[in-house]
């Protein structure tokens, strides 16, 4: 399965790569990485998605805290937590074809970001089945999508919601999952109300 | 350099203007460290320039895997932190294997390298090499030092990440002009952020009272002693479990000396080589109580298998630990002792000897583990040596074996009854480690009679380091267990690769002239008549000493789970007598 993990780690070199070494000595494929400034001064924020096993998920998070420059993991599991990605998408258009881009990139609610007299370049946010989505219905007719360039996932948890809240929004849980070393997270559904 | 110079700057304590070579020793002096293992070189020559102000005892060996593994020896045998230095590239290259063998078996030790200046780093300068890079899944951390006044709050904050939590090994690279320039040292300054434990940490009430339940109800319990009981300082709240609630002990390789051998509740050695009553009471037993041990491969067999009926209770430090090789019931993940003393006020006692009278009845005639009054028939069995060593010895000595055959017997027939007596790498297996292993014992406990059993294979890797002893002065006996042969790589080719015995005959050199090229005596001892007065003369003499033992030559270790079986499954020694039998007679 897909694990999420969102952690704080010191902003300094050498950092992505002992996240990133941790990944590979345990034999585990990272999906998608995303680094950026945290609100914390000298702490980034990482959002890591890893294919492994269902029972991964604690050791991978333990061993990630056995790293002196990792200051706080979490495992998002199911929990409520909103997901984004962000993806630059070059298509093929001239002046005869840009109409029918226009009215994808309205309808999946993109922007077009950079014209050109070939091409145009959409900027997309949401999530990974919107993005994909889009990419699929430029394709549908003929091969427009020319270059893709996608930041990973982006994951924050939810604040503190009332269940009738979560319940509106599809979850039914209100607390967060309780992080302990054996014990399984609990299977709360994801909301990604668009 | 005085004296009088050496001994001020054993006390540096108010904030003084140093080079950075001198504040690698002054923050080693402020650590508590007495002696250090190393090697020079240009990248770290400015540091060995200013070792003569310090007063810190260096001992120079004949290759820098040996100051690792003598770091590693000395914090075994002491507790405390071993510290290795070696200059920048092959120096701290030829490291790594020592590096390696302290992370598999959580030893605490700092290693300190020479790095070309940060002017040229990453430039392929003469001797530059990334060793941060090569040391990093080795090390529990490890640092680039190119500021001096960084030295001092790195190598403090190694000091803390080596001795805290799971231990293990950190690696401090000091570039060449970070060694060169100068600093404030102000040695309490740098000190590092108070110890934060891991923070999936875990020991609640309720978890105490699932296992103390599971304890107390429990018909067939086995308690497994790992090495964590030394780290944790465990052995009497261990010995208290056993013996409150009356539950059998196995021990794992490197838990050896934890709980005593002599105790009627340890049962001995679990595992690959362990003893066949250990491994079948594990698969019976309805309850297994782990303390400081990682369900290692060589222990388990295979995890499909393994005690197919117990519940199984973890005490561990190390989270990441936790359902790695098998599914535990109950996690009391913390400080073994701290987790053990909560964990006791539970426990009001139990019968449990119907239980042991199983095992025992078990035990049967597989236990003539005393040997020493069988017949030899004129053979040398490597097992009767290290009968006759933990005989002759007292069981007292401090032992640092190699890897293979005579590991496994030495496990087996010298019973050891101390913790921190027994200095053997166990996880990574690294042959050549026991000479340079034993000096780095001896230098810790310069008291203490210790002893280097090593396989003629493993003894010519580090063969070296005789001359470490001879220029240091020590006292350290030598038995090279010599069967001509890479006995466990034999013993497995004999199993199944059906006796094709490729590149395991080994010829050596005479290793009692080798040790006599050194200005060390010896003697060979080719039957079992003569062992005792060779033995006797080894540690009556004032120096060390070395004994070649010409052991039989095609003898295998029993009992022995294959790989990718059950523990049950165990190949016992053929024949009646367990020990007279060779594998030829099957």
């Amino acid at each position: 399965m897909l694990h999420t993990f969102v952690a704080y780690v010191e902003d300094k070199p050498g950092v992505l790569t002992r996240v990133a070494s941790l990944f590979r000595r345990l034999n585990i494929n990272i999906v998608s990485l995303t680094v950026g400034r945290s609100e914390r001064a000298g702490l980034s924020r990482m959002t890591i998605v890893a294919e492994a096993s269902d029972e991964a998920g604690n050791r991978i998070r333990a061993s990630l805290y056995k790293l002196e420059v990792v200051i706080e993991v979490d495992d998002i599991g199911k929990a409520p937590a909103v997901t984004r990605e962000l993806a630059l998408i070059k298509v093929a258009a001239t002046s005869s074809t840009r109409s029918t881009v226009f009215e994808l990139a309205e309808v999946f609610r993109a922007r077009i970001v950079d014209l050109a007299p070939e091409s145009l370049m959409i900027e997309i946010t949401g999530v990974e089945s919107k993005i994909e989505g889009l990419i699929q219905v430029l394709n549908e007719n003929e091969n427009r999508v020319l270059e893709v360039c996608r930041s990973g996932k982006m994951t924050m948890r939810r604040g503190q919601h009332s269940s009738r809240v979560l319940n509106a929004m599809g979850a039914g849980e209100t607390s967060a999952p309780v992080h302990s070393p054996v014990e399984a997270f609990d299977d709360q559904v994801a909301v990604e109300p668009e | 350099m005085s004296n009088t110079e050496k001994s001020e700057n054993a006390h540096l304590t108010t904030p003084t203007r140093l080079t950075g070579a001198e504040i690698v020793w002054a923050t080693l002096v402020g650590e508590g460290v007495t002696d250090v293992f190393g090697y020079p070189g240009g990248a770290i020559l400015p540091v060995y320039d200013a070792l003569r102000k310090f007063p810190i005892h260096h001992v120079l060996v004949r290759h820098e895997q040996g100051a690792a593994h003598m770091a590693d020896g000395y914090a075994r045998a002491s507790g405390r932190v071993g510290v290795a230095i070696a200059t920048s590239g092959p120096g701290a290259t030829n490291l790594v294997t020592g590096i390696a063998t302290a992370m598999l078996d959580s030893i605490p030790i700092v290693c300190i390298t020479g790095q070309v200046s940060s002017k040229v780093l990453g430039t392929d300068a003469f001797q530059e090499v990334d060793i941060t890079g090569i040391t990093l899944p080795i090390t529990k951390h490890n640092f680039l030092v190119s500021r001096t006044e960084d030295i001092a709050p790195a190598i403090r904050y190694a000091f803390q990440i080596a001795q805290s939590g799971r231990p293990g090994p950190v690696l401090v690279d000091i570039t060449k002009d970070a060694q060169q320039a100068t600093a404030i040292f102000d040695f309490a300054a740098a000190k590092p952020h108070p110890y934060k434990p891991h923070p999936m940490l875990h020991c609640s009430d309720e978890r105490l009272k699932e296992a103390a339940e599971l304890i107390r109800n429990a018909k067939r319990p086995v308690i497994l002693a790992g090495h964590g009981i030394m780290r944790a300082n465990a052995g009497e709240q261990v010995r208290t479990l056993a013996e409150r609630m009356q539950i059998p002990v196995g021990m794992t390789l490197l838990g050896l000396g934890a709980f005593p051998a002599s105790h009627p509740l340890n049962m001995g050695m679990m595992g690959m080589h362990g003893e066949s009553w250990v491994n079948d009471a594990i698969q019976e037993a309805d309850l297994l109580i782990a303390c400081g041990m990682r369900f290692d491969d060589r222990v388990i067999g295979t995890p499909a298998t393994y005690a197919p009926n117990a519940k199984k209770i973890h005490i561990e430090i190390d989270p990441a630990e936790i359902n790695k090789n098998i599914k535990v019931d109950v996690a009391l993940v913390g400080d073994l002792r701290a987790v053990l003393e909560q964990l006791l006020p539970l426990l009001p006692g139990r019968d449990g000897s119907a239980w042991i009278n199983t095992i025992e009845a078990s035990k049967g005639t597989a236990a003539v583990r005393d040997i020493r009054n069988l017949p030899d028939l004129g053979h040398l069995y490597a097992a009767h040596v290290m009968h006759d060593l933990w005989r002759i010895t007292g069981g007292r000595a401090i032992i640092a074996t190699d890897v293979g055959q005579h590991q496994m017997w030495e496990a087996q027939y010298y019973h050891h009854d101390f913790p921190r007596s027994l200095i053997t790498s166990g996880g990574l297996g690294t042959m050549g480690f026991a000479l340079p292993a034993a000096i780095g014992a001896k230098i810790a406990c310069p008291e203490k009679e210790v002893w280097v059993i090593a396989g003629d294979g493993g003894f010519q890797m580090t063969a070296a380091e005789l001359a470490t002893i001879v220029q240091e002065g020590i006292k350290i006996n030598i038995a090279v267990i010599n069967n001509g042969y890479l006995g466990m790589v034999r013993q497995w080719q004999e199993f199944f690769y059906e006796r094709n015995y490729e590149s395991t005959p080994l010829v050596s050199p005479d290793f009692v002239k080798l040790a006599d090229a050194h200005g060390i005596p010896g003697l060979a001892v080719r039957d079992r008549g003569s062992l005792e007065a060779a033995v006797e003369e080894a540690r009556g003499h004032s120096g060390a000493f070395l004994l070649n033992f010409l052991v039989e030559q095609e003898d295998s270790v029993y009992p022995m789970i294959p790989a990718g079986k059950a523990l049950h499954e165990m190949i016992r020694r053929p024949g009646q007598n367990p020990l007279l039998e060779t594998p030829n007679d099957k």
